[in-house]
């Protein structure tokens, strides 16, 4: 069985957009049977928090030189470009 | 569909119908005091949610007539969860969340006092699903009266 896709989610206050965008991607990756585990964080957070994910996903700038790839994306929140934001989450998945 | 959550939370003393504001500031300010006056949040809200606005801007581009931006701050400035929320009478700037550099003339604006990240997990999309529906936000803005706004959600 293949392991689940961990993805960091990440926005100002861990609390409310991660939230909405964490949710989205589990539910749209899963209609592709792709299985992930998604983790909320903070901006300020991803730093120390990124070792192990496979893709930090993030409604707001974070610094540039981190491990993971990285997509920044209001996609989840305003419904636009949101078909080609999970094509690229898929493809950064494989 | 109805958007359960948000008529729930969504306290008729703090919607502002046809605001006129001069910048972001004043806006996040009159939600907070609102929510603030009906209990909602304690005095420090409003502080914390200008602050965060500074640093971690809201604003959201939705590549139609009108623009949104749902301030928000951390969750021990709340007491209960709820919304606040404006129209505008002409657009005030907020920075754009994904790029702060730029500005993004708003005319709606919510204002979210959150708890725990999980409980409310079914406010957030709706709030979502509002922000992607152009003709909620169109009713949003047409309305004169709030039951018209709470209506507008249903």
């Amino acid at each position: 069985m293949a392991q689940p896709k961990r993805i960091l989610v990440a926005c100002g206050t861990a609390i409310a957009t991660s939230t909405v965008v964490a949710k989205s991607i589990e539910e749209e990756l899963k209609k592709r049977g792709i299985q992930v585990v998604t983790r909320q964080c903070k901006a300020t957070e991803v730093k120390g928090l990124e070792h192990g994910y496979d893709l930090i996903v993030t409604t707001t700038p974070l610094p540039k030189d981190l491990e993971v790839p990285v997509i920044q994306t209001l996609a989840f929140l305003t419904g636009i470009g949101k078909e080609a934001v999970i094509e690229q989450i898929v493809k950064a998945l494989e | 569909m109805p958007s359960q959550k948000i008529i729930e939370l969504l306290v008729p003393s703090a919607v502002c119908i046809q605001l006129v504001a001069d910048d972001s500031n004043q806006v996040i300010e009159t939600l907070a005091g609102r929510l603030f006056k009906a209990g909602f949040v304690h005095e420090s809200f409003a502080k914390a949610a200008l602050e965060r606005e500074s640093q971690m801007p809201t604003g959201l581009p939705l590549g139609g007539k009108y623009n949104a931006a749902i301030p928000h701050t951390d969750i021990e400035h709340v007491i209960k969860p709820a919304l606040a929320l404006a129209t505008l009478q002409k657009p005030v700037n907020f920075q754009n969340m994904i790029e702060p550099e730029t500005a993004v003339p708003v005319q709606l604006v919510i204002v979210m006092a959150l708890e725990q990240a999980k409980t409310q997990v079914e406010m957030l999309q709706e709030i979502a699903g509002v922000l992607q529906d152009a003709d909620i936000i169109e009713k949003l803005m047409n309305a004169r009266e709030i039951p018209r706004v709470f209506e507008a959600f249903s």
